[in-house]
């Protein structure tokens, strides 16, 4: 790619000193892209919209927020009802939070269908998780943010979770709040955290871009571009289809902010903090609720290690597993569309997860869908039994013995045919 | 520096020189950075103000016996029941090695009749139920944690549930008959 040649004296200047011009140029104009991508390409660029929001929103939300236990929650009423248009930048920031994982959990399902994160891919999977773990640490601190009962019970069970590891666990949990409970050293380190994490994002948003554009877009087929008939550039072909699906998706977003924008939240958070009463029914937002339910399916010690520990790791290991399954998936072929045994224990895993998420948001003892003898507990547990077991057994075996459709000679090949066939 | 180094003949000397002063400039690096790091780090351990908090002092009097308050200490309630005679009996009876977290009675308590312990679930940091007259106090007459369902005894003993440990005892002194200073 040769540097494009600006007409303006002005743009030429700059981009002569400093190639920041022509560098966006490369990236948001010519990058060459398969010319069949879906519509599930589309939610990187979504999750960065929603980012851009989070932190436009949050900048303002800080204009007339209190960090302080005796003020927090007051301050939060305040924007509600005082400040103008405050009710609506803090709903648009609550919900943009889901919106944020909705995007991202598709964003990764379709990495995993496609096998997106095989060779050479692996350093742009391996900081799209790390983008995953610092949204989780931010969404987490947020939520404490408003000092509620959930806020601040949640905060208590998750920085409780850390006591678990043995001898570091109960200083590092006094480290965690600077103090013997949650209380406000807590709340104010939260909020500072919570403020810088987004930017931390940002940078790895960056990294995660600049990957993208130096091994390229995957696509349906997984087969990679070949030659110039298999790419269209970036604008306007995608800017468009990418700006269309923007479209869609905020109409899904404000239907949320405007019509149900307590619906993913949960009432208790607006009763104030009370560090004497425990309410009787604690649960993360949803988009931790599988990772919850992993937490608490395991209710049995083994090797002497206490079932605490072992559920607060294997909670850990469901995530951090995600960075090696560029190895443990053996299948030389990347998209599921021409795996057909491995395309099934796709759809059973995304089931998984949904069945995970469910166990999380009810109470162990409950009965799974009110089925009488099947215990929440147990079918957490068989859920994560088989969340783990499809990276480490399903994985590795399926790729080695299954027998793969024959793939497209190219992208374009692959176009014309469907086209064709149409 | 390079220009300084010796050119002529074996070079082995100056590069272990080299070598040594590498490691030792690395070495000093690394010791300066961790010791430039550590205040940020320990600013995040309690302060002075909040380490000066830790103590509370409470009078025992307006308990009546079978009845249980909460008290701050700390930033987190503590639990202190004026236990009745078979509330004690109950908890002197279990044999120790049906118990979780072994621990006999006499060592959890200082006065028989009064148990202090800190109120906050050994699993999750929950608060169990059953301080307050009327509320649910699990199978063993003592605590009961909704969160993740967790049984303490009337020595507040973990009996049954994922909490690992017994509540906590606090460091506490009587200073009269009705008066105890709890930190």
């Amino acid at each position: 790619m040769s540097a494009p040649q600006w007409n303006n004296k002005v743009v030429k200047w700059v981009d002569d000193r400093l190639p920041v011009i022509s560098m966006l140029h490369h990236s948001a104009y010519e990058y060459p892209t398969p010319k069949n991508l879906s519509y599930m390409w589309n939610f990187g660029s979504l999750a960065g919209f929603v980012l851009v929001t989070m932190i436009l929103t949050g900048i303002f939300l800080v204009m007339n927020y209190t960090p302080h236990t005796d003020m927090a929650f007051e301050s939060v009423e305040r924007i509600m009802r005082d400040v103008n248009h405050g009710w609506l930048i803090r709903y648009i920031h609550m919900n943009g939070a889901s919106m944020f994982f909705i995007c991202v959990f598709i964003h990764i399902f379709r990495g995993l269908y496609y096998g997106s994160y095989k060779a050479p891919r692996e350093v742009l999977w391996w900081i799209g998780i790390l983008i995953l773990l610092a949204m989780m640490a931010t969404a987490f601190m947020g939520y404490v943010l408003p000092w509620g009962q959930m806020s601040f019970w949640g905060a208590t069970v998750i920085t409780n979770l850390f006591s678990a590891f043995p001898i570091i666990g109960d200083p590092l949990v006094t480290w965690l709040w600077g103090g013997f409970s949650v209380d406000n050293p807590t709340l104010n380190r939260f909020f500072s955290l919570h403020y810088l994490m987004p930017f931390v994002i940002l940078g790895l948003v960056v990294l995660h871009v600049w990957a993208l554009h130096s091994v390229r877009s995957n696509n349906p087929t997984g087969v990679e571009i070949k030659t110039p008939q298999d790419s269209i550039p970036f604008h306007p072909y995608y800017t468009i289809k990418d700006l269309f699906g923007l479209g869609v998706f905020l109409i899904f977003f404000c239907a949320f902010v405007f019509f149900a924008p307590d619906y993913l939240g949960h009432p208790d958070n607006y009763i104030p903090a009370n560090p004497l009463v425990t309410p009787p029914h604690i649960v993360p937002e949803w988009y931790f609720l599988p990772f919850y339910a992993i937490l608490r399916s395991i209710d049995f010690t083994i090797l002497g290690i206490p079932a605490k520990l072992l559920g607060v790791l294997a909670m850990f290991a469901s995530i951090v597993i995600l960075f090696v399954i560029p190895w443990l998936d053996t299948s030389k072929v990347r998209s599921s569309k021409f795996r057909p045994v491995y395309k099934w224990f796709f759809w059973l895993f995304v089931i998984d997860t949904f069945i995970l998420g469910y166990c999380g948001a009810k109470a162990p003892d409950d009965y799974f869908m009110g089925i009488p003898g099947l215990k929440v507990i147990v079918m957490g547990q068989l859920s994560t039994l088989y969340y783990f077991a499809h990276f480490l057994v399903v994985m590795p075996l399926v790729g080695k013995l299954e027998r793969t459709k024959p793939l497209p000679a190219s992208i374009s090949e692959s176009v014309l045919k469907e086209g064709a066939n149409a | 520096m390079s220009q300084t180094v010796h050119s002529s003949g074996d070079h082995q000397p100056d590069e272990n020189r080299r070598d040594f002063l590498t490691l030792a400039t690395t070495a000093v690096g690394v010791v300066g950075t961790g010791v430039a790091l550590w205040p940020f780090v320990d600013s995040m351990n309690p302060s002075k103000d909040v380490l000066a908090l830790a103590s509370v002092e409470v009078n025992l009097a307006n308990i009546p016996v079978g009845q249980a308050v909460k008290v701050m200490w700390r930033g987190k309630p503590v639990f202190i029941r004026h236990r009745t005679e078979r509330e004690i009996n109950e908890a002197n009876e279990v044999a120790l090695n049906e118990l979780v977290d072994p621990q006999a009675d006499d060592a959890r308590v200082e006065k028989k009749e009064w148990l202090i312990v800190v109120g906050v679930c050994t699993h999750l940091g929950c608060i169990p139920m059953g301080t307050a007259t009327g509320e649910a106090r699990g199978d063993y007459d003592g605590w009961y944690c909704p969160c993740h369902g967790s049984h303490y005894d009337t020595s507040g003993r973990i009996r049954r549930g994922p909490a690992p440990k017994n509540l906590e005892v606090p460091t506490y002194t009587f200073l009269t008959d009705t008066t105890v200073r709890i930190g």
